[in-house]
C-alpha cells in the first residue's frame, strides 16, 4: 500500500492557467508575483510554465502581467453528470482519500444557500410623505454602541440642561460600519495598520481578532476595540485599556463551536512579539473559554474585565449565529453585555474545517430578526447594541440589516477585497499573494497600508452616501429611523414562516 | 359592521387647536369655524375634535368615549368594564342627523374609576391600570372602542368632513378651555370611525397632519413599552409617545419633544457641556422615539397645548396669541378667521416645541 | 498597612478601594472578612502586597501585573486567571481552572487543586508562568500548556493518584515536574514523560525551596521522592491533521 506523498495524486487541478506567447515579453514578473509558485521561467524552452496544481485563482499574475498575457480558467473537466456526486464531492473524497485529513478551507462558506438579503426590497416615499435628497438636506448616520437605560433622568432646576443618569460608556461611529475581528498573524501587518488607519479617518472602529495589538497601534488605540478569546493571545492589562472597548469571542461565524488554530508557519517573529508565544509554534485557541462553561460564567469574565478597565469600557460579546440564538444573546445581555456582535454562518476565517464552515450555523438574517425580537419581547433591547455580520457585501445589506434591528454590520471579507483580496479561500496557506492572509514578509511588503487604508475609506464613504440616499428615499434623515423599522422592507419569494421570522410583509402588502 | 383598518393608511390634514391659559371655556364655535376654512386640506373622509374642561360634574371620573358596533358588543363591554371599573354614570352621547354623515357605530360614554383594591390586585399605578384596561378592550373586544379615556376631556371624532362631525356631535354645545381639531384626508376609504383623529390615551390627545415615516420603528419601541399599536396609523404613536416619556418617564415637556424632534448632530457637537452630554445622551437613548418624516402636531393634555414639527418643516404651522388665548394651525387664514388681530404672530421653527400652558393656579 | 474590613462589602466597592489604595502608593493591605468577593486584584500592577483572610471570590489575581496576594485560607476557581506577573499564595485548597493563558508570575497553592489547572499556560521570552500545588491535582492537569513550569508534589495523597486523567492532553510546551508517576494512560497523546537533567533539577529545586520558605514545609523530606518531567512531543501537535 502506498503512503501519503509516494502515490501519486488523483485530485486533478482546479484552474488552467494560459500564457499567451506572443503576448508575453519573459519580463517573469509573475514568476515573482505567485505567492503560491504555480508560474516558473523555463530557460530550455524560453517561455513562463504553469504548474496549475498550485493556481489558485488568485489573480495576482493576471493584474500585474504588464502586458495582459496571462488567462485563469476553470478546469472544466467532463464528470459523468450526477446530480448528487457532484465533481466537489468526487474531489474532496479523492483527497481524504489520499491524506486522511480533516478538509481545511478558509473564508466564508462558498456553497449555495439562500441569501435572504436578496429576497428583502426596500421601500420608499411616494406623495404621503416627501423623500428627503440627501446631498442638500442633512442626512444622520451617528449611531452609539453600548448600553443605554430605559429612560433618562434631568436635574428639573438646572439650565442649561443637565442630565443625572450616570450613562454607560459608548462607542461613537460615524457610519454604522465597523471592521470584524480578524486577527494579526491571520492577516498581515499592513492589513491591521489599513484597517486602523481606516478606522480613524471614516469615525469607526477596527477588531484586533484574537492576536492580539502590534505595539505599533497602541497610539491608534481610541478606534480599536481589542478582542479577548480562549486563547488570550497578547491579552494583558495594557492590552485591555489600549481599546476603546473590549470583545470577548465566543465564537465565529465560519465555526461556531470549534476554537482555532493558526498555523506554526504564520507565527513570525512580529508576531510572537505580538501573540506572546513563541515564533512558529502553533497558536492554540481551545474551543471554549475555560472559565466560561455556563452563562454565568460569562458574567464573571464580562466583569472581570470591566473591572480591569475600571468601567471605562464597554464590553461586548461575539457570538455566532446558532439555532437558538434569540435565547443564547438574551442571556448575553443579561449577563451584563454592552453590544453583541452576532456572526452569521456566511462569516469569513483564516481557516476553518470545511465540515463546520459548510454545515453549521445560521443565516444571520434570521439569526438578528430573531434576536432582536426576543430582545424588544423582553423589554431589554435597550440594554444592548446588536452589531451583525457574516456576509455583507454592500451597502444595501447594510441597510436591510439596520432595518431588520442592527445598530451596525461589521464586514470583514468585504474589507478584504477592498484591498485586493479575490476570495480564492487559501488564507490557511500563509501563501496570499496579495500580502493580505500572510506573514511573508516579500509578500507582505506589496500592500501599502497607506493605500490600503484609501481603499478602504473610499469603500466606506460609498456605502455612507449609498445608505444616505436610501434614507433619503425613505423621507427620514437619521439612522436611528431605520433601524428596527422592519415596516420599511418587503420580502419576495419568502414562505410564510420566514417571512414571521424576519417580520416583515411579502411585497404587495 | 365597522372594520378596523388592517393598513397602516396615510393621510393628509388640517389642524387647529385653541388654549385660554385662564382655564376660561368657550363653546365649539370658533374651533369650527377655523377647521372649517381648511375644508379644502381635508376629504371627508375623518373629521374629530378634542375638548378639554368639558365634564366639570364628573371631573375626577375617566371619560370613557366608546364607539360600538352592536347591541352583543355594548354587553361584552359593559361586563367588562363593570368588572374592572366604578361606573357612575354613562349615557349616550348625544347627536344631531346631518347629511353627509352615514353610518355611525353607537356612541356612548361611561365615567368611570378605579374601584378599590383593584390596583393592588394589579400592583400597577392608577393610570398604568387604566391604560392596560383600554388597551385590552381595544384590542380583544370586538366591537367596541375606547377612542378616548381622560378625564373631564373628550374626543369626538367620525367620517366626514370635520364641520359635519362637529354638527353631528353638537359641539356648540360644550364648553371647553381647550379645543383641538383635525381635518383628515386619507389615501383610501376606511369605513371605520375608530381611525379619525384626535388619537387619544388618557388626557393625551393628538392631531396630526403628515406621515410619521419612522412609524415602523416607533411602533416597535412602543410595543417594548407594553403599548400596543390597534389603529396603525402613527397618530397613535404619538399619543403613546407623549404618554411614555412625559407621563412615564417623567421627562419635562421641553426633553420630551427634543427626543421626538432632536436637534441635529452637528448643532449638539456645537453646545457647550452640560447641554451637549444631555442631547448626546437624549438622542443616543430614545433613537426609537425620534419621529421623522413630515409632521405638524398638536398634543392637548389637561395642563395645555402642545405644537410641534418635524426637524426639517415638513409641514406647516403658524402660532398666535391674543389676550388668554393661544392658538395654533395649519395655516394663518385659519387663526385669522377667527381672532383677526391678535397681537403676535409667528411660525414655529422646525423641531421647537410650542408650548402653551395653563396659567399656574389655574382652577378647573 | 491598610486595614479593610469587608465584611458585606460589594466586589466593585472593595476592588475600588483596592485600586485606589494602591494608586495613592500603599504597599500593604490587609483584608479581613472577606467572603466571595470576586476580582480581588484585577488588573492591579505595582507592588503591593495583600492579604486576604476569609475566602476571596473567583478570577482573583486576574489579569494581574505585578502584586502579591496572600490568601490565609482557601482559594475559589479561577485564581491567576490571565495573569501576567506577580505572585499568588494559597495556604489552603484552590478550586477549577487555576492559572488559565496565565503568562506570568507564580501560584503556589498549598492543598490540591481542581480540574484543568495551568490550562493554556504559555510562556513568551523571559515572561515564564510558575505553578506549584502541593497536593494533588484533578483532570486535564496543564491542558493545551504552551509554555511555563507547574510542579505537582502531591504531598497531602493518600493512596489516589497524584494527578487525575488527560495529564497534558493537548500539551504543545513549558514543562511539569510531578513528584512520583503517573500511569501512561492517564497521559494525554501529545505528552511524552522525560527523566530530569541538571537544569530541571535546579529549577525544581528553586521552585521548592520558595513553597517550603512560603508554608513552613521541610525541603529534603520533599525532595526525597522522585520526580518525573513531562514535556511535549511537539510544538506542533496538529500539523498532520489537515487536508487542504
Amino acid at each position: 500500500m502506498s503512503t501519503p506523498g509516494v502515490m501519486a495524486t488523483q485530485v486533478p487541478p482546479e484552474f488552467t492557467v494560459e500564457i499567451n506567447e506572443r503576448k508575453c515579453v519573459r519580463c517573469k514578473r509573475c514568476t515573482t508575483e505567485c505567492g503560491f509558485e504555480a508560474l516558473t521561467y523555463s530557460r530550455e524552452y524560453d517561455a513562463i510554465v504553469a504548474d496549475d496544481a498550485k493556481c489558485v485563482a488568485c489573480h495576482r499574475c493576471v493584474t500585474m502581467c504588464p502586458k495582459h498575457a496571462i488567462r485563469v480558467t476553470d478546469n472544466s473537466l467532463a464528470y459523468k453528470a450526477n446530480a448528487n456526486f457532484s465533481d466537489i464531492h468526487r474531489k474532496n473524497i479523492l483527497k481524504q482519500a489520499e491524506t486522511g485529513g480533516i478538509l481545511l478551507t478558509a473564508m466564508g462558506c462558498d456553497r449555495d444557500y439562500p441569501v435572504l438579503w436578496d429576497h428583502i426590497l426596500i421601500d420608499a416615499c411616494q406623495v404621503t410623505n416627501p423623500s428627503i435628497d440627501p446631498l442638500r438636506e442633512p442626512m444622520e448616520l451617528r449611531t452609539y454602541i453600548g448600553r443605554k437605560p430605559d429612560c433618562l433622568e434631568f436635574d428639573p432646576d438646572s439650565d442649561p440642561l443637565k442630565l443625572k443618569t450616570e450613562l454607560a460608556p459608548n462607542l461613537k461611529l460615524d457610519v454604522p460600519v465597523v471592521f470584524g475581528g480578524m486577527s494579526y498573524g491571520s492577516v498581515s501587518y499592513p492589513v491591521h495598520k489599513s484597517l486602523m488607519l481606516a478606522a480613524e479617518r471614516c469615525g469607526t472602529f477596527m477588531n484586533t481578532g484574537e492576536g492580539g495589538l502590534h505595539r505599533d497601534f497602541y497610539r491608534h488605540k481610541d478606534h480599536v476595540i481589542v478582542q479577548c478569546a480562549s486563547g488570550r493571545f497578547g491579552v494583558h492589562e495594557e492590552y485591555l485599556n489600549a481599546g476603546a472597548a473590549i470583545e470577548i469571542k465566543i465564537g465565529q461565524g465560519a465555526k461556531p463551536g470549534i476554537g482555532g488554530h493558526l498555523p506554526g508557519e504564520k507565527v513570525s517573529e512580529d508576531v510572537s512579539k505580538t501573540r506572546m508565544i513563541p515564533a512558529g509554534t502553533d497558536a492554540l485557541s481551545p474551543a471554549p473559554h475555560h472559565d466560561i462553561y455556563s452563562i454565568e460564567d460569562l458574567s464573571q469574565l464580562i466583569y472581570a474585565l470591566k473591572e480591569a478597565t475600571r468601567y471605562r469600557k464597554p464590553v461586548g460579546v461575539k457570538v455566532a449565529a446558532v439555532h437558538n440564538i434569540a435565547a443564547i444573546c438574551s442571556g448575553i445581555v443579561r449577563a451584563g453585555a454592552d453590544y453583541i456582535s452576532i456572526d452569521g454562518f456566511r462569516g469569513g476565517t483564516g481557516a476553518a474545517p470545511r465540515v463546520i464552515r459548510d454545515n453549521v450555523g445560521i443565516p444571520i438574517e434570521l439569526a438578528l430578526a430573531a434576536v432582536d425580537d426576543r430582545l424588544r419581547q423582553e423589554g431589554i433591547r435597550n440594554q444592548t447594541s446588536l452589531i451583525c455580520g457574516g456576509g455583507i457585501r454592500q451597502s444595501s445589506d447594510v441597510i436591510k440589516a439596520i432595518a431588520l434591528g442592527a445598530d451596525a454590520v461589521m464586514i470583514g471579507t468585504s474589507a478584504l477585497v477592498a484591498l485586493g483580496c479575490r476570495v480564492c479561500q487559501k488564507c490557511n496557506t500563509g501563501k496570499c499573494s496579495w500580502g493580505i492572509a500572510t506573514q511573508n514578509p516579500r509578500l507582505t511588503a506589496r500592500l501599502d497600508p497607506e493605500e490600503g487604508a484609501q481603499r478602504l475609506t473610499n469603500l466606506l464613504n460609498a456605502w455612507s452616501h449609498e445608505t444616505q440616499e436610501v434614507l433619503g428615499a425613505l423621507g427620514v434623515n437619521a439612522i436611528e429611523s431605520l433601524r428596527g423599522s422592519r415596516e420599511r422592507l418587503r420580502g419576495v419569494g419568502l414562505d410564510e414562516k420566514t417571512l414571521e421570522i424576519l417580520g416583515i410583509k411579502p411585497a404587495g402588502r | 359592521m365597522y372594520k378596523r383598518d388592517l393598513e397602516h393608511i396615510p393621510s393628509g390634514c388640517a389642524i387647529s387647536g385653541i388654549l385660554n391659559r385662564k382655564g376660561k371655556r368657550i363653546d365649539g364655535r370658533k374651533i369650527i369655524k377655523s377647521i372649517a376654512l381648511m375644508h379644502d386640506r381635508s376629504n371627508g373622509l375623518g373629521g374629530g375634535f378634542a375638548a378639554y374642561g368639558i365634564y366639570p360634574k364628573y371631573k375626577d371620573y375617566y371619560a370613557f368615549h366608546v364607539m360600538i358596533d352592536d347591541e352583543e358588543s355594548r354587553n361584552r363591554f359593559e361586563c367588562y368594564v363593570n368588572q374592572h371599573f366604578t361606573v357612575e354614570h354613562d349615557e349616550k352621547i348625544p347627536t344631531a342627523k346631518v347629511n353627509g354623515i352615514h353610518n355611525p357605530p353607537i356612541l356612548a360614554r361611561y365615567f368611570v374609576k378605579v374601584g378599590e383594591g383593584k390596583l393592588e390586585d394589579a400592583g400597577i399605578a392608577e393610570e398604568d391600570y387604566v391604560v392596560r384596561q383600554v388597551m385590552h378592550v381595544n384590542s380583544n373586544i370586538p366591537g367596541a372602542f375606547i377612542s378616548s379615556s381622560g378625564k373631564n376631556m373628550g374626543g369626538f371624532k367620525g367620517v366626514g368632513y370635520p364641520e359635519d362631525i362637529a354638527k353631528f356631535f353638537k359641539l356648540e354645545d360644550y364648553n371647553a378651555y381647550l379645543w383641538t381639531s383635525h381635518g383628515r384626508f386619507p389615501t383610501n376609504t376606511p369605513g371605520w370611525w375608530g381611525g379619525a383623529h384626535p388619537m387619544t390615551l388618557l388626557d393625551w390627545s393628538v392631531v396630526h397632519n403628515g406621515e410619521i415615516s419612522s412609524y415602523g420603528i416607533n411602533k416597535r419601541y412602543l410595543e417594548m413599552f407594553g403599548y400596543k399599536m390597534e389603529l396603525m396609523t402613527d397618530t397613535e404613536v404619538i399619543a403613546y409617545l407623549f404618554d411614555l416619556l412625559v407621563r412615564r418617564h417623567k421627562l419635562p415637556i421641553r426633553i420630551a419633544t427634543a427626543a421626538l424632534a432632536p436637534p441635529f448632530w452637528k448643532d449638539i457637537d456645537a453646545m457647550p457641556e452640560p447641554q451637549r452630554k444631555a442631547y448626546t445622551a437624549i438622542r443616543s437613548v430614545y433613537g426609537g422615539a425620534l419621529m421623522n418624516g413630515p409632521f405638524s402636531i398638536l398634543v392637548g393634555f389637561t395642563g395645555g397645548m402642545i405644537g410641534l414639527n418635524d426637524r426639517i418643516k415638513l409641514r406647516p404651522m403658524i402660532a398666535a396669541e391674543k389676550g388668554d388665548f393661544m392658538y395654533m394651525a395649519s395655516e394663518e387664514a385659519g387663526i385669522r378667521v377667527i381672532e383677526p388681530e391678535p397681537e403676535k404672530v409667528w411660525a414655529p421653527k422646525a423641531g421647537v416645541p410650542t408650548i402653551g400652558l395653563l396659567d399656574e393656579g389655574v382652577e378647573l | 498597612m491598610t486595614k479593610i474590613d469587608a465584611t458585606d462589602m460589594l466586589y466593585r466597592d472593595l476592588n475600588n478601594r483596592i485600586h485606589t489604595l494602591a494608586d495613592r502608593g500603599e504597599k500593604h493591605i490587609e483584608l479581613r472578612n472577606v467572603c466571595g468577593q470576586k476580582f480581588i486584584g484585577d488588573a492591579l500592577k505595582g507592588d503591593v502586597k495583600i492579604d486576604i483572610y476569609g475566602i476571596p471570590g473567583n478570577d482573583l489575581a486576574a489579569f494581574m501585573d505585578g502584586p502579591e496576594i496572600e490568601v490565609h485560607s482557601n482559594g475559589q476557581d479561577g485564581i491567576g486567571n490571565t495573569m501576567n506577573a506577580g505572585k499568588v499564595i494559597v495556604h489552603g485548597h484552590a478550586g477549577d481552572v487555576i492559572g488559565y493563558a496565565m503568562r506570568g508570575g507564580k501560584i503556589f497553592v498549598r492543598g490540591d487543586v481542581g480540574y484543568r489547572v495551568g490550562i493554556h499556560m504559555k510562556s513568551y521570552k523571559d515572561n515564564v508562568p510558575y505553578i506549584v500545588i502541593g497536593g494533588c491535582a484533578s483532570n486535564f492537569f496543564g491542558e493545551y500548556m504552551a509554555g511555563g513550569v507547574m510542579v505537582l508534589l502531591g504531598i497531602n495523597g493518600d493512596d489516589s493518584p497524584i494527578a487525575g486523567d488527560y495529564v497534558g492532553s493537548g500539551m504543545h510546551g513549558g514543562v511539569m515536574y510531578i513528584r512520583g508517576d503517573i500511569e501512561d494512560r492517564y497521559l494525554g497523546r501529545e505528552v511524552k514523560k522525560l527523566e530530569l537533567d541538571a537544569e530541571d533539577h535546579r529549577r525544581l529545586s528553586e521552585l521548592v525551596r520558595e513553597y517550603c520558605a512560603h508554608f513552613g514545609c521541610d525541603y529534603d523530606e520533599i525532595m526525597a521522592k522522585k520526580f518525573i518531567k513531562l514535556a511535549p512531543k511537539s510544538h506542533r501537535p496538529y500539523g498532520n491533521l489537515y487536508a487542504h
